[in-house]
Formats: C-alpha cells, sequence, structure tokens
C-alpha cells in the first residue's frame, strides 16, 4: 500500500500546463460574444504524466477484490473477470449512440434482449426491464409499479408498505420517494418475518391500506425465511403486492426462483451476483422482474423480439422513464459476458459454492465471535464485535485492516447490535477462508491481552481513523485555493 | 466452473467442517417443492466463445468510431485521451468499493474530493455531490430536492424545450406526488411565477440548442422565492458564463462528455452542485477533508446523516451507490485537460458548429432556425428530416436527429451536433450530402465517401 | 443521566423548562448521549407556530439524525444561533448553553401533562 500523502492536483498545477494534445482549429473562428462569455476557468493545470502517476498512486491507496478478500456483507465482493472488460470495451459498445435507431443498433438491442430474458429465466419472471440504473432505482421502479398497479385498479387508498425490521435502508427510502409511508413488521426469533405480526398488519381497515411488503430472502441475516410462500399468501389475500428485494440472489441462483414463489416484482442487482465491477462506488445496474399481472406496468423502453429483429417498446402502462434512455449498458455487457460464460450449471454451482463457503467460515468463525442466529446461514452470516469489555465492532473491523483484509459490513442490519456481516462470496478458495478466519481468531485474542492493539488501529494505512466529527461539523467540500 | 477457485476436494473437507454429507443440504430451508428448479438457459461457453458472440453482435452497430458524426441530442462524440481508460481500468479503482473505510479508500475518497473540486469550479457552485446515475435523473433529484424546500408550494416551471427523455423522467419521479407542471416556451424569463413555485427549472442550452438568458429566469425565481434549477451542457460551461455565476441554486449536468463513451446510453454521469446553504439537503454521497490523530490530511464521506442508510425513511432520497468509474473517469479526463485543454476543447466546438450553420445556412432550401448556440443547432429541411437521416446514415454520415422522433408535428426540422471531433472535411461533405438529400446537385469534389 | 429538576420532559427526549415569560426547549442528556457527537442542528424559522407534537428540527450526530418534536406548542421567538458554530454544545450543556429554541406557549396547560424528570429517568432508563 502506499503511505506516502498525495497532494490535490490543485497543488501541483503550473501555469501554462497541459496533459492533452488537441487538433489546431480547422475552420475560421466565429468570436464569442462578451455577454456570454466567463472570465476565468480556475482548473488545474497538470501535464500528462504528472496526471498519470498522480492517479496511479492513489489507486495504491486502495484495497480492492484485485489485490485482497474483502468479505462485505450484502455486498457480493466476487472476482470481477477481465473477460466482462474486454467484451464492454468493444468499439461496437462505446461509439454507439442511443439515438443512432432500432435500424442501426440491432447488435445492442439483441444483447438487452438476452440478457432480459436470461435474467427474467434466472428470476422466474413473465418480462424484465434493464433500465434501472442500480439496485435502489430498481427498488425504486418496483414500488412505482405497485403503486401503479393499485391505482389503475381504483384502489387508492393502499399507500402504506410493510417492511421487516432488517431491511437495507434503501427500503423505506424508497417507499418515501413513492409517496409511501412504512410500517414495520418485527422479525421472529429465527430471523425472520413475524408471521402473527403481519397477520396483524393485514387485517381489517389496515389492511385495506397496506399497497404490499418488500421482502428480502435470503434476508439481511443471511438467512432464508422458510415461510416465503405463506407471506406471499397472506399479502395476496389481503389485496397486496409482493416486492422481493434480490440484493441476496448470490446464495440463490439456480437453486430458488422468487418468482414461482409469490414474488410479484423483483430487483437485482448486477454489480453484485453478476460480477460487474463496483468501481469505488458505481456504476451499478439494476434488473427489474414483473409476475404476468405487472408486466405492462414496467419502466421502458425495453428491448422485444420481432421475428429476427430487435426493437425497442414502450409497455402498455408503463410507469415511464426511470432515466434517459435503456439503461446501463456498459454494464449489461459486463453481466451477459459472465452469464455465457458460466451457462445453467455454472449459475447453479455459483450459489452452492457461495453458500458452501459461508458456513465453512461461519464454523469457524463461531468459534471465537458470537454469531447472532446459529442456524444454518445462506451466503453470509452475521456474527457480533463486542467479544470484551471495552471492544466494539469498529475496532475489530479497523484491526482487521492492519492484518490486510477488507473489513466486513458493519454495524448492520441495525436489529444486531455490534453486527459484522460476512460474505465470503464463491469465487474465494479454502486458503483464504481459512487465513481470515485466524486472523479473526487472533485479533479475539489481542482484543483480551492488548488491547489497544485494536483501539489504535489502524496503523499500516496512510491515515489513521479520521476526525468524523471535526469534518461534518465544518465541512470542507472543495479544494479552496 | 469460472471463477470458482476450490476443488471437489476442497469442498469435501468443507462439507466435513460443516457437518453435512452435501451441498443440497445446506439448502433445506428452501420449499421442497420449489428447490434446484431447470434453468432453461444454455451451458456455458468458454471465454474464447464468448467473445466471438460478443464480438458478432457488436459489430452490428453502426457507430461513431466508422461514420461521419453529427448526432447528439443528449449523447455526445467527445474525443477521449488514452490515459483516462488506462488509469480507471486498474484493479485498486475497478474492483474497490464505496468507500465506507476510508484508511483503505484514500485513493477514492480523493480522486472524489477533486472531482468535487473541479465540478464546482466549472459550474461556479460552492458543493457539488459525487454523482447520480445520468443528468436527467440528477435532474429530477434537483427538482425533488426544491420541491422539498418549498413547503407548500405545488407548482414547477419547466421550459418547453427540456429533453423529452429528461421530461419523461422527472414526470415519472413526480407521479406519487400533488405537483403542477407548467411549460414555458423560450427563455425562462417566459416563465408563469407566483408564490406557490417551488422551482422554475432551466436548461442552458435547450433542446433546440438555443442558449437562452438565463440571469434573467434566476431574477424571475428568485423575486418569487422559487429556487432555481440550472441544467447545463458541461463542455459549454468551459467558455461560457457559469449556470452559478448566472444566479443557479442548483446545478445539473450530464456528464458523459467528460470523458466517457456513448455506451448506447448508459453508465453516464449525473452532475448535481449547489449553493452551500443548500448542502445539507442535496442528496447523494459527498467527500469532505478530514484529519487524524497525528494531523495527517485525509478524505471521508460526510453528511452521511442525510443519506438512506440513516435517515431511512426521511432520507432526501433513496440513492445508494453513485456513478464511481464513471465520476473518476471525467476527474481524470478534468485533470488531463485542465484550464487550458478545456477551453480548447470548447472553443473548437464552438468554431466548428458555428461553421458548419453558417455553411448550411448557405445551402438552397436549408435554415438554421436556433440563433444562440454552442454545439448543436436546429435545421429546417426542404424535405423531410428522418428521410435524410436514414439516406445519410446508409452513406455512413450520421447527420443529426430528426425532431420528428419526439415530436411528429416537426417533421421538417433535424438537430445538428458539431463537435471538435468533427474535421472541416467532414462538415464540408455533411453540407454537400445535405443538400443533395434535398435534390440539389452541387460541385462537390468528394463524392459520397465518408472521410475520416 | 443528567437530569434538569424544573423541567418537564416528552418521550421523545425533548425538556421544557419555564423561564419568565417564555420557555426554553432543548434535547435532554440521555438523548445527546445517545446520538453522540452532535454535528448539526436544524432550526426553525424565527415566528413560526408549531403545535404540540410537530416536529421543528433536526439534530444530527455523523451517525444518526433524529427529528425534534416541541413538548408544548408555541411560537419561536429565539433560537440559540451559537448552535451554528459550536454544535457541541449539545453534548456539554444541554441544560444550559446548549439550549435549542425559547417560545411563547399557545397554552401553558399543555406543560403540566409532560414527564417530570423523575419520571423521565425511568422510562427512558428503559431503553
Amino acid at each position: 500500500m502506499n503511505l506516502m500523502p498525495e497532494k490535490l492536483l490543485h497543488e501541483m498545477s503550473s501555469p501554462g500546463r497541459i496533459g492533452v494534445s488537441l487538433p489546431e482549429c480547422d475552420v475560421p473562428a466565429t468570436p464569442v460574444p462578451a455577454g456570454l462569455a466567463r472570465d476565468s476557468l480556475k482548473l488545474p493545470e497538470v501535464d500528462e504524466l504528472s496526471v498519470v502517476r498522480h492517479f496511479t498512486r492513489l489507486s495504491q491507496k486502495n484495497y480492492s477484490i484485485d489485490t485482497q478478500f474483502y468479505p462485505l456483507g450484502s455486498c457480493t465482493m466476487k472476482y470481477n473477470p477481465k473477460v466482462n472488460e474486454q467484451a464492454a470495451n468493444l468499439h461496437g459498445w462505446r461509439d454507439t449512440h442511443p439515438l443512432v435507431g432500432d435500424e442501426f443498433s440491432q447488435g445492442a438491442l439483441e444483447l438487452i434482449w438476452k440478457l432480459q430474458e436470461s435474467l427474467r429465466e434466472i428470476g422466474g419472471f413473465a418480462a424484465a426491464s434493464l433500465q434501472p440504473a442500480a439496485g435502489a432505482h430498481g427498488e425504486l421502479s418496483g414500488v412505482f409499479i405497485i403503486r401503479a398497479y393499485h391505482v389503475s385498479r381504483g384502489d387508492t387508498k393502499r399507500r402504506k408498505m410493510l417492511i421487516p425490521d432488517s431491511a437495507h435502508g434503501t427500503n423505506p427510502a424508497t417507499c418515501t420517494m413513492a409517496g409511501m409511508s412504512t410500517v414495520p413488521l418485527p422479525s421472529n426469533s429465527e430471523g425472520g418475518v413475524d408471521l402473527d405480526a403481519l397477520k396483524a398488519a393485514l387485517s381489517g381497515d389496515a389492511g385495506a391500506e397496506i399497497a404490499g411488503i418488500m421482502i428480502t430472502n435470503p434476508n439481511t441475516l443471511g438467512l432464508f425465511d422458510r415461510n416465503i410462500e405463506e407471506i406471499a399468501r397472506l399479502v395476496h389475500a389481503a389485496g397486496g403486492l409482493v416486492y422481493g428485494d434480490g440484493a441476496n440472489l448470490n446464495a440463490v441462483t439456480g437453486v430458488f426462483k422468487p418468482g414461482n414463489s409469490g414474488i410479484d416484482v423483483m430487483h437485482f442487482n448486477l454489480h453484485k451476483t453478476f460480477s460487474t465491477p463496483h468501481g469505488g462506488g458505481g456504476p451499478g445496474a439494476g434488473f427489474i422482474g414483473a409476475g404476468k399481472d405487472l408486466v405492462e406496468f414496467l419502466p421502458g423502453p425495453i428491448a422485444a423480439k420481432r421475428g429476427e429483429k430487435y426493437a425497442l417498446v414502450m409497455p402498455a402502462k408503463s410507469i415511464g422513464r426511470m432515466k434517459s434512455f435503456y439503461g446501463n449498458f456498459g454494464v449489461l455487457v459486463r453481466a451477459y459476458t459472465y452469464i455465457r460464460m458460466l451457462g445453467a450449471t455454472g449459475l447453479r454451482r455459483l450459489a452452492e459454492n457461495a453458500v458452501l463457503n459461508a458456513n465453512y467460515l461461519k464454523v469457524k468463525v463461531e468459534k471465537h465471535f458470537k454469531v447472532k442466529y446459529p442456524r444454518r446461514c445462506m451466503h453470509e452470516f452475521v456474527a457480533m464485535g463486542d467479544i470484551a469489555e471495552g471492544i466494539h465492532t469498529l475496532d475489530i473491523a479497523k484491526r482487521l485492516i492492519d492484518y490486510g483484509f477488507h473489513p466486513p459490513t458493519i454495524y448492520f442490519p441495525l436489529i444486531v447490535p455490534e453486527a459484522i456481516m460476512i460474505e465470503p462470496t464463491e469465487t474465494e478458495d479454502k486458503e483464504s477462508l481459512d487465513a481470515f478466519a485466524e486472523v479473526l481468531e487472533k485479533i479475539a485474542q489481542e482484543a483480551l491481552s492488548n488491547p489497544s492493539l485494536l483501539h489504535d488501529a489502524p496503523t499500516t494505512t496512510p491515515v489513521g481513523r479520521l476526525d468524523e466529527v471535526a469534518a461534518a461539523r465544518n465541512p470542507v467540500l472543495c479544494y479552496k485555493g | 466452473m469460472p471463477f470458482i477457485a476450490n476443488s471437489d476436494a476442497d469442498r469435501m473437507a468443507m462439507l466435513e467442517a460443516v457437518g453435512v454429507k452435501s451441498i443440497e443440504e445446506l439448502f433445506a430451508d428452501i420449499p421442497q417443492a420449489k428447490r434446484f428448479p431447470k434453468l432453461e438457459l444454455p451451458e456455458g461457453l468458454s471465454e474464447l466463445d464468448v467473445m466471438r458472440e460478443i464480438e458478432s453482435m457488436a459489430a452490428k452497430n453502426v457507430t461513431a468510431s466508422t461514420c461521419a458524426w453529427f448526432l447528439g441530442a443528449g449523447a455526445y462524440n467527445h474525443f477521449i485521451p488514452a490515459a483516462v481508460g488506462a488509469i480507471v481500468s486498474r484493479g485498486e479503482f475497478l474492483t474497490a468499493y464505496t468507500p465506507y473505510q476510508p484508511e483503505v479508500s484514500q485513493g477514492t475518497l480523493q480522486a472524489i474530493f477533486e472531482y468535487q473540486s473541479m465540478a464546482a469550479e466549472l459550474f461556479g457552485m460552492e458543493v457539488v455531490n459525487a454523482s447520480h446515475y445520468d443528468g436527467a435523473t440528477a435532474l429530477a433529484e434537483a427538482v425533488l430536492m426544491a420541491w422539498n424546500h418549498g413547503g407548500e408550494r405545488r407548482k414547477i416551471a419547466l421550459p418547453a424545450a427540456l429533453h423529452p427523455e429528461y421530461k419523461g423522467v422527472i414526470k415519472t419521479y413526480f407521479a406519487a406526488f400533488d405537483v403542477e407542471f407548467a411549460e414555458y416556451v423560450g427563455g425562462p424569463a417566459n416563465a408563469s411565477v407566483d408564490a406557490t413555485t417551488a422551482c422554475v427549472v432551466a436548461a442552458y442550452p435547450d433542446f433546440e440548442g438555443e442558449i437562452q438568458d438565463i440571469k434573467a429566469g434566476a431574477e424571475k425565481a428568485h423575486a418569487a422565492g422559487a429556487l432555481y434549477v440550472v441544467h447545463a451542457d458541461p463542455i459549454m460551461c468551459a467558455l461560457l458564463k457559469s449556470p452559478g455565476e448566472l444566479g443557479a441554486d442548483i446545478v445539473t449536468a450530464e456528464g458523459q462528455a467528460l470523458g466517457n463513451a456513448m455506451n448506447y446510453g448508459g453508465p453516464w454521469l449525473g452532475m448535481m452542485g449547489a449553493t452551500a446553504k443548500l448542502m445539507r439537503k442535496m442528496p447523494g454521497r459527498i467527500v469532505g477533508q478530514a484529519q487524524d490523530a497525528k494531523g495527517r490530511r485525509g478524505f471521508v464521506l460526510t453528511l452521511t446523516a442525510r443519506e438512506q442508510h440513516i435517515r431511512r425513511e426521511k432520507a432526501v432520497s433513496n440513492i445508494c451507490s453513485n456513478q464511481g468509474l464513471v465520476m473518476l473517469q471525467t476527474c481524470v479526463y478534468m485533470a488531463l485537460m485542465g484550464r487550458n485543454g478545456m477551453r480548447k476543447v470548447a472553443e473548437l466546438c464552438w468554431n466548428k458548429a458555428h461553421y458548419a450553420a453558417s455553411k448550411i445556412a448557405g445551402t438552397k432550401g436549408f435554415k438554421v432556425s436556433t440563433r444562440s448556440f454552442f454545439k448543436e443547432f436546429v435545421v429546417k429541411t426542404p424535405v423531410p428530416a428522418a428521410d435524410i437521416v436514414e439516406r445519410l446514415s446508409r452513406r455512413c454520415i450520421v447527420p443529426g436527429l430528426a425532431m420528428s422522433k419526439y415530436d411528429a408535428k416537426r417533421p421538417d426540422e433535424l438537430l445538428v451536433c458539431v463537435t471538435e471531433m468533427c474535421t472541416k472535411a467532414q462538415i464540408d461533405l455533411l453540407v454537400t450530402s445535405l443538400s443533395e438529400a434535398a435534390g440539389e446537385k452541387t460541385n462537390s469534389r468528394f463524392g459520397g465517401e465518408a472521410v475520416k | 443521566m443528567k437530569l434538569d429538576s424544573a423541567a418537564r420532559y416528552r418521550s421523545s427526549h425533548e425538556f421544557v423548562r419555564k423561564e419568565g415569560d417564555l420557555y426554553v426547549v432543548g434535547l435532554s442528556d440521555h438523548a445527546q448521549a445517545a446520538l453522540g457527537d452532535i454535528v448539526y442542528v436544524e432550526m426553525p424559522e424565527l415566528g413560526k407556530t408549531f403545535a404540540l407534537g410537530d416536529s421543528f428540527g433536526v439534530v444530527e450526530s455523523v451517525k444518526a439524525a433524529s427529528d425534534l418534536y416541541m413538548p408544548i406548542g408555541g411560537k419561536v421567538v429565539a433560537v440559540n444561533d451559537a448552535l451554528g458554530g459550536d454544535p457541541a454544545l449539545v453534548n456539554r450543556d444541554c441544560y444550559g448553553s446548549g439550549w435549542l429554541v425559547k417560545i411563547e406557549a399557545s397554552n401553558a396547560a399543555e406543560f403540566g401533562t409532560l414527564m417530570d424528570a423523575a419520571t423521565y429517568e425511568k422510562e427512558a432508563g428503559k431503553e
């Protein structure tokens, strides 16, 4: 890791420098009216070599999947295959304009259509859209679809969404954006949805206001809710719809099709299950699948096949456009490439290995850390980090950094205090899991014998723990020369 | 199995450690009737077979790399320096996650801070966030921001000449709210604004390519206590007055033009900036400067209390990811271009577009209707624009967007875009080709082939 | 937890105390400790009137953001400007210099309906 401080571009700037070579203007110049022209532009002036060195050195300050084990629960940090990059960087994709016309973009439309078909088959859905730009964007589409469905039937009172208390923060935030309020559902002692609470929420007048339920299965505790079909039955009986949050699909590809068990509309995160790179925070891409009653409401345009040709079409009662054009196409190419590499059997092996890796790691970690729900997990599990007096999950996480591991997800889900959510994924080898478990054991011992090693961690990084309070009190969000 | 490291022997050992006889046992929680369904998908291919299939699909598209290109309308063919791709393909950038653990993400975090700083200068705003999905969703979220800020105010003024796709997205985002959209024709000073207006939106330039009087719009909006949201061309901002200077409270832009391929519509870059007063109402991630106990400077995600993982149903937005790598491409692009390069690219676009417009205006049967423009302008054609587009596209000259694509009532209008990628020879060829397509013979020396 | 024996408390952890003709509203010590280091307080506009239970602002720490609810209804006649530069005042001295707003009560009788310090201590202690 690069431990040296790195200047800001603005601090490397020197007047007159430039990092590109541009052609001279080959047409007569037209003057810019003085009233329109800008006076000054205070951007950095840096030569190309300095820019390349700057960003190369910056990259060396990052942990990444390409450099180490990255067991972030709920994020599915699997290997991002390089073949995806080669496929996505073809000029035939990069230089295609979205408005060039269906006739001149048949290759792009073919890929979108094939990916729609593959993903809806994996999920068990009747139709699909690949327009959402991310998981949360897919969620928003899904809740808009549920809303539109009820409105189309004159059922305008249904403006409440049931959400388990283990849910990711995007779920309730999405509801607010769709003009809905949320009704939290407690989890039972096994970590699943409390059926009695669900029945109560759906009964009587209250039930007539319920638009549906947003459910993540496997849930954010890494557990498969055995009651999923009963939950769906109950919600449908009360007139509501079931939204599936597919963040944890990595546990069930080729093993379980959510669309066949009562899920009416669901999103997948292509940047999780389908190996597209996380890029330091994006871009992602969201697939949204719909059961037959909701097919007409999908966001669009989507790709359709007519004979041997492909075309863009808008679903009959579409909720509309969720973004400009057709989706994060460059990300779709990567996901499609991956699915073609794996094929049907490979997709099933994906889930099998993800779940085996997680259970194997859990058995080892359980020896030193309490795991909140000791029953068999799916692709991830939640441990608790308060293993000694004065030690918190944050300290465990920071100490893992000193051992060269990216920490797991911490303090999520909210219903588990001092949560550490660990998801190894299927692309990790056994040695990697053994090494991680050994380090956790060592840290557990350090917590008792020499806790300052945890409290002072990390000490092997370019900066130590940063004062986030001061940063939030007096925000400095831009370079101020 | 591709990408799975463990062998059967590894798996046997692991199954034993877990205490089960087979992997199938691990899925006992799944309803038995629904377990292990058949996937009606082909089996996996080898890497070389997959690439063969994908390459053959990619070859079916008509692309800007093989044709003379004058089509814009929201996606732009601009120059991308080689160093951009080389830098962002580094695994440490490509395969890193959201920088929630700042000590091991200083590369990503510092890059975001630099991006925020450069974008703030470009737009003339005090705060810029780490990006939205694209320009259209950034604008929709900016309007939502103004809506939430406006208390009881229900009206939103939109330009009639806003990109139709953008209008669509705004309408989708507001479907659940009791809002009143009012469109104005021409510049934002024509907007009907009163004490019930939450927000006036202006496009700079608009979908006709017209540069409207943005400052007059600011005055009108502020006099009524409404917020002013300006959606701008980011390349143009290097040459003309920034939206901030002209009075914008919130600025949005499509960052695809800044170092990102057109990619058939995505992934792109939604840029958003705001005044310091609105800082805590902004959606999306923001990076701030911080210090550690040893006084070392570092960067960290900040103002996180606004975001979905903390505020949940009270969050300003549900947005979780940003456009990470795309934002990095734009950051590297702006770093390489810098003050001098950004200006030069904008000047090239300006000069070439004005040259093209003057030649087209001088061609019999054609008129340029946009009066004040940057790189795009509307041309009135003597025959249906869609026919011209189809005919010329077959000859590898893509002349622009037929406006009838979005408005059937405008069959004789063509939106032409000229960037630094267009050579004089290509522009001259476009002009003669337009003339030929309209049925006029000219003394062209170049014949019908596209010149690269 | 620290308490102000002259104040009355709402279940959402705001306190209110009479001072002359006005009432001072703030956040309890129990709440500020749970929030952690406070980074920002969003204040209402001067002159705005709220009912009992209305949300009048937000208090933010790095890890949480909580709405502030009026313990009794009234018109805001003063906001604590010092919190803009030093939000930590709420952490250090929530009952004194870390006050949030001062109000003219719409209905003084509402004060009596709130929990006294001892009752609040018991209720909050259960959390």
